[in-house]
């Protein structure tokens, strides 16, 4: 398959992408490509221009800093899955990362890519919500924060303006007994999630969940906060009744759609098992578990 | 549409061409290059039948624009023998029966290679997981990763 005709760029900095990206309506950013240049190929996609941003310098990286996890949007997949920083604090990203697609897309796929595609099959997202992240968009004025809650506005929508590029994803620095964890039931390697479950919490005093994070992929029009289930989880000790409490509510929020992945029962009583686990297993981190 | 004068070392060979931008690499290689060991399987980044090296990193070049491989260096399967001697994975395969149509025999490996470059004494499990973007319809991967074994050992002699 060959995709629809288009021009190429390949800026050296950020200013000359934001530049272009400005002046070309129809430009798309190609990042990893993994996601777009499929899509251009079956023709869902065909912009005329393309601003390939993988030969910029400096938006790879992870480091923490002043309280976060600060990633460069162009980081791989391959490169969160080797970090030992990622693996040691981070266990719901390191989760996440691991059942993208698969070892060699992980390859090119970038973090930010996976964001700002906005797929609401994609995994990145619902982690991201569960996180409670801060994106920054590097635009013609200079950077802004967007709360990862305000980021998705639609199927493949974000409030990204058409010269905003995605430069850095924060993710707030775990504290105290933090743990997490991303739960998938994918058909076969490769494919998108029927569902999947992003669970992080903290946990205060004899063992009461004092912070909270679910979000939820595939099982609507955008990922998920599933925050009645937050809400039910908070303040409580995180016991079997109290998960299974949430992992119902979690089932509650999602707005999933049948199609040859299941039916419309089969997802939410998938995501209430999922949530389930995943909430077990990111507790069970906190503790200090594997 | 627009022309792009690319400079690519293919196999250890410096190859300039003018390609349009949307061409993608696994045809410049098949067809201006004629290299035509890396092949087309499902065209949609699921079977990696067309995976190649770029800079050491295994991808999948159904799914990778020529021109984004400009100034790289790529390795296909051509390359992989060395003055008519096997590479030790191509000679595993040949020992562990490895394959059986051999349509996704270059892929595998070349994603091989790539595996055994991070880790060079990966278990079964690891072998698995290292070829999980690769698919094969006919060996149901026991002797595949067998190879992989095989190699494994040898290129650690």
């Amino acid at each position: 398959m060959i995709p629809p005709s288009f021009d190429y760029e390949a800026p050296a900095s950020l200013e000359e992408a934001i530049a272009i990206l400005g002046k070309n309506p129809e430009a798309k950013i190609l990042a990893g490509g993994q996601s777009l240049i499929a899509l251009m190929k079956l023709r869902l996609a065909s912009p005329a221009v393309l601003v390939d941003i993988n030969r910029i310098e400096g938006l790879g990286y992870i480091k923490e800093e002043d309280g976060w996890l600060r990633i460069g949007a162009m980081t791989r997949e391959s490169d969160l899955d080797t970090s030992d920083l990622v693996r040691e604090k981070y266990p719901l990203l390191a989760d996440t990362t691991r059942v993208i697609a698969d070892p060699l897309v992980r390859n090119l796929s970038t973090l930010g890519g996976n964001l700002a595609h906005a797929d609401p099959a994609n995994d990145h997202p619902a982690t991201m919500l569960a996180y409670g992240a801060e994106l920054v968009a590097t635009g013609p004025k200079g950077e802004r924060i967007i709360p990862v809650g305000d980021f998705f506005t639609g199927p493949f929508e974000t409030s990204l303006a058409q010269d905003e590029i995605l430069t850095e994803i924060r993710i707030p620095s775990p504290n105290g007994s933090s743990g997490g964890a991303y739960q998938k039931l994918e058909r076969k390697v490769g494919d998108f999630a029927t569902a999947a479950v992003a669970a992080q919490v903290k946990l205060g005093e004899k063992g009461v969940v004092e912070q909270v994070g679910i979000g939820l992929t595939n099982v609507g029009l955008t990922p998920i906060k599933a925050t009645a289930a937050e809400e039910s989880l908070q303040g409580k000790e995180a016991n079997e009744a109290a998960i299974s409490e949430a992992a119902q509510l979690a089932s509650e929020a999602a707005e999933p759609e049948a199609d040859p992945r299941g039916s419309v029962e089969f997802k939410r009583a998938l995501v209430k098992t999922l949530t389930h686990r995943a909430i077990k297993t990111a507790v069970g981190r906190a503790q200090g578990g594997k | 549409m627009s022309n792009h004068h690319i400079r690519v070392t293919v196999n250890g060979d410096v190859q300039e061409a003018d390609v349009d931008a949307r061409l993608l690499l696994v045809h410049f290689i098949r067809e201006d290059l004629n290299l035509t060991g890396t092949h087309i399987g499902c065209d949609t980044s699921h079977c990696g039948a067309c995976t190649v090296l770029v800079n050491g990193t295994a991808i999948k070049s159904c799914t990778y624009f020529a021109v984004q491989a400009d100034g790289a260096e790529v390795s296909t399967v051509e390359g992989l023998a060395q003055n008519g001697d096997l590479h030790p994975i191509q000679e595993g395969f040949r020992e562990m029966h490895g394959l059986q149509c051999g349509f996704c025999t270059p892929g595998m490996m070349i994603a091989s290679i790539a595996l055994l470059e991070q880790n060079p004494n990966p278990t079964e499990d690891e072998i698995r997981w290292g070829i999980s973007g690769n698919l094969c319809r006919c060996t149901g991967y026991i002797n595949i990763v067998k190879a992989v074994q095989y190699a494994a050992e040898k290129m650690q002699e």
